[in-house]
């Protein structure tokens, strides 16, 4: 992949401490666009604080995560997500109740032209749903799902695929995809990595937190593994092999880089 | 930019869809996930309405004029039942808007006889807004369900109405209140039916077309996500239970306006006919989904029952257990969740 002169993503020594416990210590983490890296690391590792602390849920304790090389101020997830960075969440993304517009479209609703209805929240139905339509096609589901159908009709490959949708439907620069396939069957899972690769072409950076060194292996341009808060390898996937991630991450290996 | 997909030709995706055989619609439907169980109420409706046509079609039933009873008895309830239905959607339950009809009445009669048309209906609209309040701040200050929360204020309400007139029944004499509010006749129509549609509209409106009913979805039918995804579930929590409460002594209203007078009785019976037509209307009690179009047709169900009991010659006792099995059969009918 041809890289940038700067990264769409770099943080400097970012440290996050809970306590006693140095959940994350020293990270260094840069992220091109268009470039899939995995997030891998033990339960515990701070991969969750980590992409906590870079989306604005977390703040800090030391270091700096610049966005384009400004340094980005901390203001909060809907800062990050003005910046073009959201995170995907394993299952809090979706209202299993609404359809695919609404989940599309919560609480960033296309209003109604008239500045009166626009004040009392009058909403352009019918925007939206085209604005979804468009989406869908995009994550590659335009063909199976209709925008009307409620999330909770739809398989968990589909959701999953809503999901990033709604993350990345904005012209959004960085995701975050914590875990998308933890729950899904094989073709499922399918469906999902289909849509990373995709992500890729359109020039969207992913991080992908994934446990299952196979896919990880698969749609990743670099791996970075943490161990007990710390980055123990940053390193091309290429050449890479599962069980060397694996000695990465139980301490067993460590990287030259 | 991306390349647009070839859905058809995907054969990938399509071999997902058979994955989910049981709910899916064939190629591209454009309509919204639909459920046999939406149409209880419909088919209820028509089944006790052709039960009464062929019973007591000939006492009465079919008449204009048991038409206008029907719908003057409903507005009150409907009302209500449109508040029920952002309530239970946003994954709440207001137990207490039947003590607060009779405190909204009562208020409303004390202010009409000391103060005058104008501070009279504010104080009946101002008692909706405080109860609404109270339920909806105690709910999410103290974390308590507001099962719980309405539990209590119910019988809180009910004994603020007894001893604000010391049991005693408040006439109401001004006559303007009266027409506007249960006894007025607007050209053909009576003001209740007007009240009935303006509300009706209202609350489709805001159900249905405004930010607002999307966030009381989806804060009910899931608040950890709704709330991650950015919206204020506590506000919106706060905001259906003041609505139930100002449908309530809306209710509490036009009742005293129909009997020109407030007693503080009145409502008292209301909170179980308005649950049981909100929930055979479709609307969940576990909040996420909801129906103002099945409230009100399960409002005029539970009306018209009682109604052609009535005129069937039936005792009130006998109207009671009619209702329970009715209540019985529609909801486990509607309220069955879908076995995922």
């Amino acid at each position: 992949m041809e890289q940038l002169p700067e990264p769409l993503l770099r943080t400097v020594g970012l440290r996050k401490t809970f306590g006693g416990l140095h959940a994350i210590e020293d990270i260094d983490l840069s992220v091109w666009p268009g470039e899939v890296v995995g997030l891998v690391g033990d339960n515990g590792a701070g991969k969750s604080t980590l992409v906590r602390c870079i989306a604005g849920y977390y703040i800090p304790d030391a270091g700096e995560v610049f966005v384009d090389g400004q340094p980005f101020a901390q203001g909060g997830p809907k800062r990050a997500a003005e910046l073009g960075i959201e995170i995907v969440h394993q299952d809090l993304s979706l209202v299993m109740h609404g359809d695919v517009v609404q989940n599309l479209y919560l609480n960033r609703e296309i209003r109604a032209k008239s500045p009166l209805l626009r004040r009392i929240g009058w909403l352009d139905k019918k925007a939206m749903r085209a604005g979804a339509r468009a989406i869908l096609d995009r994550v590659g589901i335009g063909g199976t799902v209709s925008v009307r159908q409620q999330i909770r009709d739809l398989s968990g490959g589909q959701r999953q695929c809503v999901a990033i949708g709604r993350a990345v439907g904005w012209s959004r620069r960085l995701v975050f995809l914590d875990e998308p396939t933890a729950a899904l069957g094989v073709r499922q899972t399918r469906l999902v990595l289909d849509l990373i690769g995709r992500l890729r072409r359109s020039g969207i950076a992913v991080v992908l937190v994934s446990h299952n060194m196979e896919q990880i292996l698969e749609v990743c341009d670099r791996v970075v593994v943490l161990r007990l808060g710390r980055k123990v390898a940053d390193c091309s996937a290429e050449g890479l092999t599962g069980s060397s991630i694996v000695g990465y991450i139980t301490g067993a290996e460590r990287a030259e880089n | 930019m991306m390349e647009r997909p070839a859905p058809a030709s995907d054969e990938k995706v399509q071999a997902l869809g058979s994955h989910n055989p049981k709910r899916r619609i064939p190629g591209v439907s454009e309509g919204p996930s639909f459920r046999w169980t939406d149409l209880t109420v419909y088919l209820g409706f028509l089944l006790v309405f052709a039960f009464f046509a062929l019973t007591v079609g000939d006492k009465g039933f079919l008449t204009a004029q048991n038409a206008t009873s029907i719908v003057t008895q409903v507005t009150p309830i409907a009302l209500m039942a449109f508040g029920a239905v952002f309530v239970l959607t946003a994954g709440e339950i207001d137990l207490s808007i039947g003590s607060v009809v009779a405190m909204s009445a009562l208020f409303t009669a004390l202010g009409l006889r000391h103060y005058g048309l104008l501070p009279g209906i504010a104080f009946g609209l101002l008692t909706g807004v405080c109860a609404g309040l109270l339920n909806g701040l105690l709910t999410v200050g103290l974390r308590v369900p507001s099962f719980l929360v309405t539990l209590g204020t119910m019988q809180l309400f009910t004994g603020i109405a007894q001893i604000s007139t010391q049991l005693q029944d408040v006439p109401i004499t001004n006559e303007t209140y009266s027409s506007l509010f249960g006894s007025g006749m607007i050209g053909p129509l009576s003001d209740t039916v007007i009240w009935l549609v303006v509300g009706f509209i209202v609350a489709h409106i805001v159900f249905r077309d405004l930010a607002f009913g999307w966030r009381v979805m989806a804060t009910g039918s899931n608040r950890a996500s709704a709330r991650a995804l950015g919206i204020n579930t506590n506000r919106v929590r706060v905001a259906v239970m003041v609505i139930s409460s100002c449908t309530a002594a809306l209710a509490g209203m036009i009742y005293a306006g129909e009997v020109q007078g407030a007693v503080y009785t009145l409502g008292s019976s209301d909170l179980l006919t308005v649950l049981a037509g909100v929930v055979i209307g479709g609307t969940s009690l576990f909040g996420g989904s909801g129906s103002m179009f099945g409230a009100l047709v399960g409002s005029i169900l539970m009306t018209m029952i009682v109604n052609g009991l009535v005129l069937m010659g039936a005792t009130v006792q006998q109207q009671i257990v009619v209702q329970g099995i009715i209540i019985v059969v529609a909801v486990a009918v509607s309220q069955r969740q879908p076995a995922d």
